[in-house]
C-alpha cells in the first residue's frame, strides 16, 4: 500500500495545479469575454506582419 | 455658433495618467469587427490600448487625453463604421462582475474538492466489497476531511452569508436548510471518521455545494446579461441635450449633467430632453409619447414642454424648470409613487417553496431522531439517522429547479426580442389573464404611415420624397419613408412652414396648406381622412395632399386575435381622441376601448380589473402610461418608450412587430409550467429517498447517486423552455433569427437614428 503515499499526493497535486490555473486565468480577466476569446484565437491579424 | 460635444463625465482617470472610457459599440458581431476596431484605433499614437468585449458589445479605450478629446475617439469609430456611445460605468455594473467572479471562484474550488473527494469515496465504496482494511478507509476519510473542510469553508460562503442574513431578519429562505445540511454533513462526517465509522458524507456535502453553486452562477449570469443589454440600450439611447452657453456656444451634454435653470436648445426634429418652459421661439410639438395625443400641440414663449415630446417645426430655447406641482409631470410622479406603494409584493415561486419546504424537512429530521430514540436505538445512532435525513433532503434539485428554467427562458426571451428587468418577471407574466394596451406607440408604430398612398402616382411621390428627405419634420419623414427617398434635394427651409427646392426649373414646395397654397385640397383631404395629419406638395400647378396616419404594427391584429383565441381579455386604454381609438379598436376586431383617458383613469381601470380578480398585463410606452405600468401586475414597454415608462416596465420589447408580447406571455407560461414540474419532481424524489434515510438505509453512495441524478434530471427538463410551440403566426422580421446580442443592439440603434441628433 506504499504506492498510496505517492499516488494520493500526486493526484491532489495535479488537481491543485488545475485549480490554480483556473484561479489565475480568472484573475487575469480571461473569463470576461468568452465569445471574443474564441474569435481572437482564429484571427489572422498576425499573418500580415510576416508578409 | 460653435457646437461642442462634452463627454468629460464619461471619462475616468485611474492612476497611471491615462484616461479611460467605456463605450457601447453598435454592430459588433464577430472576430472581424474586433480586429477592425482594435487595429483602427491602434493607428492613433495617443491611444494606449483598445479592447473590445464581444460578449457585452463594449469597448474600453485607454488613451492620453492631452492630445485627443473623447469626442474625437467617437468620430474615429464612426469613420471605421462602428458608431459608439459613451457608457457610464457605474458602481452596480462592477459589483455584478465582482459577484460573478466570486461565484466562479467558489465553483472552481468546489469542483476541485468534489473531484478529489469522489476519487477517494469511490475507492472506499468499492473497498466495502473488496475487504479494504479499516486503516486505509480511515486514512481515506481523513484525507477527504482535509480537502472538504477548507473547500466547504471557502465555497459555502455565498449560502452561509445569505442564510445568516435571512435568520437575522427572521425570514426563511432556501439557503437556511442548505447551510444547515452542508454544515451538519461535514461535522457528522468528522465525528464519524474520528470514531472509525464505515461511512462519511464529505462527498455529499461538497457535491451539494457544487450543484447549488452552478445554479447560483447561472442565475447571476442571467441577471448580469439582461442588465448588460439593458444598460447598452440605455447608453445608446442616452439623450443628450444642447446647452446654450451665455456666450452663444452650444455644448452637447448628457441629460444627467443638465441643471435646473440651464437654457437648452431644441432643434426641429429633436426630442425635448428635459422638462421646461419655452423661453424663445414658437413651434409645434408632438406630445404623443407624453399624453398619447397624436395631434400636434402649438407652443410659444412661456409654454410648458415635457421631456419626450418631439419638436416639430421651429428651434426652441427651453429653460429647465424644476417639476412644478400641478403640471402634468408632477401629477404623473405623484400617481407613480402611489402606484408603487400599492404594488403587492410578489412572492417568487422558489421562496414559496422554501417557506413550505424548510420547516417540513426540519420537522421530519427531528421526528426521525425522536422516533429512533424512542425505539431504543441510542441517541448517537438516532442523531446520525436524523442528519442523514437532512443531507438527503437538502434541496439540491430544488435549488436548481427555478434558476435553471429562468436562464433557459430568458434566453428564449432574448431570441423573441424581449429583455426582462428581473427574474420574477417570468412568473408574473405567466399568471396574466387580461391584457391592456396603450394605443399610441404601442399598438401603432411610433412613426406615421402614408394613408393615401394608393391615390398617388409614383413620380409625384418621388418628387415629394426628395423634398421630404431634406426635412426632419415627422410628417416629411413619413413621406420620405413611403417614397424610399435617399438623396435629398437642395432645399431652402421655411421654418414652421415647409421646404422649397427648384426642380425642373419650377419651384416645388412641401409643407403646410398656406405654404403650398392648397387650402381647398387640404380641406377635402381632411374630410376623407379625419384622423390623419396632412402635408401638401405644390409643383407648378400640381397640388397633392399627403395624409399621414398612425400605422398599426404590422402584426397587431393577429397578435390580438391570438390572445383572444387563447382566452385572454384584451382592451385598449388610450389618452388619444375617441375617433382615432375607435377606428384602431375596430381594425383589431372590435375590442373594448377607453379613450381620452388621463393617467389616473388608466390606474382606476387597472384597479377595477384587479378587483374583479384579473391579473393584468399592461403594455404601454408613454410618460402618461408610467403610473399604469407600475400599477399593473406586470408590464411591457416597446424600446421606443419614454424613459420613465421603460424604467417602470418589467420587460422591454424590440422591433416594429407586436409578436414579442405574445411570445413573452407564452414563454413565461411554459417556463412556469416547467418550474412547477421541477419542483414536483424534487418532491417526488424526496418521497422516495426520505423513507430510506429515515429507515437508516441510506448510504453515502445512495445519497450521491440520488442527488446528482435528480439535479441532472431537473436541468434537462429546464432545457425544454428553449422553444415555444404556437408562438403566433405573424412572426415579424425582428422576432426571428436574431442573435440575442444583435437583436438587442440594432433596433436600439434604429430607435436612436429615428431621434436623429443634428
Amino acid at each position: 500500500m506504499n504506492i498510496l503515499l505517492y499516488l494520493i499526493p500526486l493526484a491532489l497535486g495535479l488537481g491543485l495545479a488545475g485549480l490554480l490555473a483556473f484561479l489565475w486565468s480568472l484573475h487575469s480577466h480571461q473569463f470576461d469575454d468568452l465569445e471574443g476569446a474564441g474569435w481572437r484565437a482564429i484571427s489572422d491579424d498576425d499573418l500580415d506582419t510576416k508578409q | 455658433m460653435t457646437h461642442i460635444r462634452d463627454l468629460s463625465s464619461f471619462v475616468q482617470h485611474p492612476a497611471g495618467g491615462n484616461a479611460v472610457m467605456d463605450l457601447v459599440v453598435d454592430g459588433v458581431k464577430c472576430g472581424g469587427c474586433i480586429g477592425a476596431i482594435e487595429r483602427g484605433l491602434a493607428k492613433e499614437s495617443s491611444i494606449r490600448s483598445a479592447r473590445v468585449n464581444l460578449a457585452n458589445k463594449r469597448l474600453r479605450v485607454e488613451w492620453d487625453d492631452t492630445f485627443l478629446k473623447p469626442d474625437e475617439i467617437l468620430q474615429k469609430l464612426e469613420a471605421i463604421g462602428y458608431p459608439a456611445f459613451p457608457f457610464a460605468n457605474n458602481d452596480s455594473v462592477s459589483r455584478e462582475a465582482v459577484e460573478e467572479r466570486f461565484l466562479l471562484r467558489c465553483l472552481g474550488v468546489a469542483a476541485f474538492g468534489m473531484m478529489n473527494i469522489m476519487l477517494l469515496s469511490v475507492s472506499v465504496w468499492s473497498g466495502h466489497d473488496t475487504n479494504m482494511s479499516p486503516e486505509v478507509r480511515d486514512f481515506f476519510h481523513w484525507i477527504s476531511a482535509l480537502i472538504a473542510l477548507p473547500v466547504v469553508a471557502y465555497s459555502g460562503r455565498p449560502f452561509f452569508r445569505s442564510a445568516l442574513k435571512a435568520i437575522r431578519s427572521g425570514a426563511m429562505n432556501m439557503d437556511v436548510p442548505i447551510t444547515l445540511g452542508v454544515l451538519l454533513a461535514v461535522l457528522m462526517s468528522v465525528v464519524e471518521t474520528w470514531q472509525h465509522a464505515e461511512n462519511a458524507y464529505f462527498d455529499s456535502a461538497v457535491m451539494l455545494l457544487l450543484f447549488l453553486l452552478a445554479g447560483r452562477l447561472l442565475d447571476q449570469q442571467m441577471r448580469r446579461r439582461t442588465r448588460d443589454v439593458a444598460n447598452n440600450l440605455q447608453a445608446m439611447q442616452a439623450d443628450t441635450a444642447c446647452k446654450l452657453l451665455p456666450d452663444g456656444q452650444v455644448r452637447e451634454l448628457p441629460v444627467a449633467d443638465i441643471r435646473i435653470g440651464d437654457l437648452v436648445l431644441v432643434r426641429p426634429g429633436d426630442r425635448v430632453p428635459v422638462d421646461g418652459k419655452v423661453e424663445y421661439g414658437a413651434s409645434e410639438v408632438d406630445q404623443s409619447l407624453v399624453t398619447g395625443e397624436t395631434v400636434y400641440a402649438a407652443v410659444a414663449s412661456g409654454a410648458q414642454v415635457y421631456a419626450g415630446s418631439i419638436n416639430v417645426s421651429n428651434t426652441l430655447h427651453v429653460r429647465v424648470t424644476a417639476e412644478g406641482a400641478g403640471t402634468l409631470l408632477g401629477e404623473i410622479k405623484q400617481l407613480l409613487r402611489n402606484a408603487l406603494e400599492q404594488r403587492s409584493s410578489y412572492v417568487a415561486l422558489a421562496d414559496k417553496a422554501a417557506r413550505l419546504y424548510a420547516p417540513l424537512v426540519h420537522a421530519t429530521a427531528l421526528l426521525s431522531f425522536l422516533g429512533w430514540v424512542l425505539a431504543g436505538a441510542g441517541w448517537q445512532t438516532s442523531l446520525i439517522t436524523a442528519i442523514t435525513v437532512l443531507i438527503i433532503t437538502c434541496p439540491c434539485a430544488l435549488g436548481l429547479a427555478v434558476p435553471a428554467v429562468q436562464v433557459v427562458a430568458s434566453g428564449a426571451m432574448f431570441r423573441a426580442s424581449v429583455i426582462m428587468n428581473g427574474g420574477d418577471t417570468l412568473e408574473r407574466l405567466a399568471g396574466v389573464d387580461h391584457i391592456v394596451f396603450d394605443k399610441t406607440g404601442t399598438l401603432t408604430l411610433p412613426d406615421g404611415r402614408l394613408a393615401n398612398r394608393g391615390e398617388l402616382d409614383e413620380p409625384t411621390l418621388q418628387l415629394a420624397g426628395t423634398l421630404a428627405a431634406a426635412s426632419k419634420h415627422p410628417l416629411a419623414r413619413a413621406v420620405a419613408t413611403a417614397a424610399q427617398a435617399k438623396t435629398p434635394a437642395a432645399v431652402r427651409e421655411f421654418p414652421g412652414r415647409g421646404v422649397e427646392a427648384v426642380i425642373a426649373g419650377v419651384p416645388a414646395r412641401l409643407g403646410s396648406a398656406e405654404f403650398c397654397d392648397a387650402v381647398d385640397a387640404f380641406a377635402a383631404a381632411a374630410r376623407r381622412y379625419p384622423e390623419a395629419s396632412l402635408i401638401g406638395l405644390r409643383h407648378g400647378s400640381l397640388v397633392k395632399v399627403f395624409a399621414v396616419e398612425q400605422a398599426l404594427r404590422s402584426d397587431a391584429a393577429e397578435v390580438v386575435a391570438e390572445f383572444r383565441r387563447l382566452g385572454f381579455g384584451v382592451e385598449i386604454i388610450s389618452g388619444d381622441r375617441e375617433a382615432t381609438v375607435r377606428s384602431i379598436a375596430l381594425q383589431l376586431g372590435d375590442i373594448p376601448f377607453r379613450s381620452a383617458a388621463k393617467p389616473a383613469e388608466k390606474i382606476a381601470r387597472l384597479h377595477a380589473l384587479k378587483a374583479a380578480g384579473h391579473r393584468v398585463l399592461m403594455v404601454g410606452d408613454g410618460l402618461n402610461d408610467a403610473p399604469a405600468l407600475a400599477a399593473a401586475d406586470v408590464s411591457l414597454s416597446p424600446i421606443t418608450a419614454a424613459h420613465l415608462a421603460q424604467a417602470h416596465a418589467d420587460a422591454v420589447f424590440l422591433g416594429s412587430s407586436l409578436t414579442p408580447v405574445l411570445k413573452a406571455v407564452l414563454i413565461a407560461r411554459k417556463a412556469r409550467r416547467l418550474m412547477l414540474q421541477n419542483l414536483w419532481f424534487s418532491v417526488i424524489y424526496n418521497f422516495i429517498a426520505v423513507p430510506l434515510a429515515i429507515a437508516g438505509l441510506a448510504t453515502p453512495l445512495i445519497a450521491a447517486a440520488a442527488m446528482s441524478g435528480s439535479s441532472v434530471a431537473v436541468t434537462l427538463n429546464s432545457l425544454r423552455a428553449r422553444s415555444v410551440r404556437n408562438a403566433g403566426h405573424g412572426a415579424g422580421p425582428s422576432a426571428t433569427a436574431l442573435s440575442p446580442g444583435a437583436a438587442a443592439l440594432s433596433p436600439g440603434a434604429a430607435a436612436l437614428s429615428q431621434r436623429a441628433a443634428p
